[in-house]
């Protein structure tokens, strides 16, 4: 066997994370990156938040995709849409406009049956991706900026689910090229971004285990975004000790007057931030047996396209 | 005027809610609140949360899963100033039981209570249909308040994909009980008693031609059948369902929404502030958590950071005197370098920190501000020192040497 693909070598990404930690921003910068390694971009927005696009410096787009950046097209799923083309293409029911007070009944099943709102999500996507294989779509990757840590496996799952639960029909015998496509490790992964902090390391621990009982979709990489530098190598730190002590402090006080306080404060603080977030960095490095790629903390004032350019080159470095 | 001031908020309520996007600290800031209150302000405190991080629930005492309360053990010195007046009480909400629960207290009989426990639909409809989360914690919320146990119960919010989710929740439940369209839904399964051919009025049959086309009709009766039986709990749910929203909005009642100062929860708190207003519940504070220190914002600071990035040799050569680890020059000042760097990287968030600070608009009476601590908080003594910072009697601790 030839080592796993890498980050971009695949067709679909799915992202997906605990909130917080930058999901969506690791999410826009692997589409950037992709784009500007020429590759023709699908950018899926799964939730309804509608400000994927504001990380490309781009007003909210619809269920149309539209290109937003060279190279990157974007869409925002919409379920009821989703159902619309879906009747329309496959299972050749003429829907004209709107589903119309159907669409009260259809929300009202889709929220309480297992699985609706996300085969009509997931299917899209792997439709367009069936579409991009068969030379009918121009997608060279889809990227899709999906559900949280905690919703992500029903939502990944759901092809599978429907199968269980709907024994015949239209929707069976579709649900099975999607759970085939789905899992292939050539064509799909599930990449986790996650913070060097508890609950998201945990979160992202619990859910690559989950993923792999639970779930076909092969997982990527854990993209450990917020890395926090470390100041002093440990001759360094020798050094910022002895300048902590009171008399070389007061020496320092002395040379540059008022502020080195605040300045050695400071330093002491990054330490021991970074120190604290370290164990989970180690823990997440012991318990996932899968790549690792860390992203630095920013310490930028904005955000918009110029942070998700940051974290693409840092993407970029890691993936060589 | 009242005092404005997180303790005096919590000294007249007996109810609070603690809401924000996921990654702020909700859970820690919640908790903080209770094991200050209830060592300053006394009475029986009950801090009620929804996914603590296992450090957190080991902190508490919360070992086991399940709803019920455990006293958390005071020590004597957990806030300055004398032994702790009150009693710390800790439960951990157990959506699945919550919900079991539910239904054994509201379904006509034993038999219908074990028909939809047993349903293949239920799992799924309890944790995954709208909301069910944010309903069941409010609903608990009532249950534990209705008891008359506690002096103040506070409540951390479930992790919301949109935090206001879980103010409609009870309404939502009751509109979906009394709702029209379940009663349509249902309508072919109760005329022909759930069995034999369907009788399907015109106004429906659009919406059934097109659900059995995709979904096939066994799946569909499955539903229907699964909805008559949660039906029979109507009167009871909804009841209920108006109390706990009751609660949510009497005066004894109030929310504190918790934010770091980032750009995406800071907008989302403020969205959120803006909806609490709007829907007339009471708002009583925004808790700005983790921020840098202010020293990162002083001008000296910047000054020197700024010197010592540019003439690191010369002041590694002033320094070079005092001997030891700082006769090395060139060592002492590669290190001088990067404190005035990284005071630079930190002071550019900082100065971000305190712009999106100013940019707030409409703030609630009480903003308590909890500064990022260095190291994470583990235990009931750390939990302690953040309600200090809350409650306003501790200055921002200066970094620990």
């Amino acid at each position: 066997m030839g080592p796993a693909p890498g980050l971009l070598d695949r067709r679909l990404l799915f992202f997906t994370g605990k909130g917080g930690v930058g999901k969506s921003t690791v999410t826009a910068a692997a589409a950037l990156l992709a784009a500007q390694r020429g590759k023709r971009v699908l950018l899926v927005e799964v939730d309804a938040k509608g400000n994927l696009t504001a990380l490309f410096e781009h007003p909210p787009v619809g269920f149309e995709p539209r290109e937003i950046h060279p190279g990157v097209w974007a869409m925002q799923m919409d379920t009821e849409a989703s159902l619309r083309e879906y009747l329309r293409v496959q299972a050749r029911v003429p829907v004209i406009g709107r589903i119309g007070p159907l669409a009260r009944a259809f929300d009202f099943v889709a929220n309480a049956a297992p699985g609706v709102k996300e085969i009509l999500t997931v299917g899209k996507v792997v439709w367009e991706l069936r579409e991009a294989l068969q030379g009918r779509a121009p997608w060279d990757l889809i990227v899709v900026d999906a559900a949280a840590t905690g919703h992500v496996v029903s939502q990944l799952d759901a092809p599978r689910a429907i199968q269980e639960l709907v024994q015949v029909g239209p929707i069976r015998d579709q649900t099975e090229w999607m759970v085939d496509l789905l899992a292939d490790p050539a064509l799909t992964a599930l990449n986790v971004v996650t913070a060097p902090e508890e609950m998201p390391v945990n979160e992202t621990i619990e859910l690559v285990a989950r993923a792999r009982a639970e779930l076909r979709v092969p997982l990527g990489t854990v993209i450990v975004n917020r890395v926090l530098p470390e100041l002093f190598t440990r001759t360094d730190e020798e050094a910022f000790d002895a300048l902590r002590a009171p008399e070389a402090s007061a020496q320092l006080a002395r040379i540059t007057g008022p502020g080195s306080t605040a300045v050695l404060d400071a330093a002491r603080l990054a330490v021991s931030l970074r120190r604290s977030r370290s164990p989970y960095l180690a823990r997440l490095r012991d318990e996932v047996d899968l790549d690792l790629i860390l992203v630095p903390y920013l310490f930028v004032r904005d955000h918009g396209l110029r942070v998700t350019r940051m974290v693409a080159e840092a993407l970029g470095d890691e993936i060589g | 005027m009242p005092d404005p001031s997180f303790e005096a908020l919590l000294a007249a309520r007996e109810v609070v809610v603690f809401c924000g996007s996921g990654g702020v600290g909700k859970t820690s800031i919640a908790a903080a609140s209770a094991v200050t209150a209830a060592a300053r302000l006394g009475g029986k405190v009950l801090v009620l949360t929804i996914d603590p991080a296992r450090r957190l629930a080991d902190a508490l005492g919360l070992e086991a899963v399940g709803n019920v309360a455990t006293r958390v053990p005071l020590d004597d010195n957990v806030v300055p100033g004398g032994p702790p007046r009150g009693e710390l009480h800790a439960a951990m909400l157990d959506t699945k039981r919550s919900w079991d629960e539910l239904v054994l207290r509201h379904a006509p009989d034993e038999a219908t209570a074990y028909r939809i426990l047993d349903n293949r639909l239920y799992h799924n409809l309890t944790s995954r249909f709208v909301q069910s989360h944010d309903y069941i914690a409010m609903e608990r919320l009532y249950e534990l308040h209705a008891r008359g146990e506690y002096d103040l119960i506070v409540v951390d919010t479930p992790p919301t994909r949109n935090a206001i989710d879980f103010l409609e929740a009870p309404a939502r439940m009751s509109e979906f009980f009394g709702g029209r369209l379940l009663r349509w839904l249902t309508m072919p399964y109760r005329v022909s008693g759930g069995r034999g051919a369907r009788m399907i009025n015109v106004a429906s049959r659009p919406f059934y031609n097109l659900a059995d086309r995709v979904l096939g009709s066994q799946f569909l009766q499955d539903i229907a059948e699964f909805f008559l039986n949660f039906q029979s709990m109507y009167g009871g749910f909804v009841e209920r369902a108006r109390a706990v929203e009751a609660l949510l909005h009497d005066r004894r009642t109030t929310f504190a929404v918790v934010t770091t100062l980032e750009g995406a929860p800071l907008r989302e708190a403020e969205s959120f502030c803006a909806e609490l207003r709007a829907r007339d519940f009471h708002l009583g504070a925004l808790v700005l958590n983790k921020t840098l220190p202010d020293y990162l914002l002083s001008p000296d600071g910047d000054r020197v950071a700024a010197r010592l990035s540019s003439e690191s040799d010369d002041v590694a050569a002033a320094l070079s005197s005092l001997g030891g680890a700082l006769a090395d020059q060139p060592r002492t000042a590669r290190v001088l370098r990067t404190l005035g760097d990284s005071f630079r990287d930190y002071e550019v968030v900082a100065r971000r920190e305190a712009e999106l600070r100013a940019e707030l608009a409409r703030l609630p009476d009480v903003v308590a501000r909890v500064p990022t601590f260095d190291t994470d908080v583990s235990d009931v003594a750390g939990l302690a020192r953040v309600g200090e910072c809350l409650f306003g009697h501790e200055e921002p601790p200066p970094p620990v040497p």
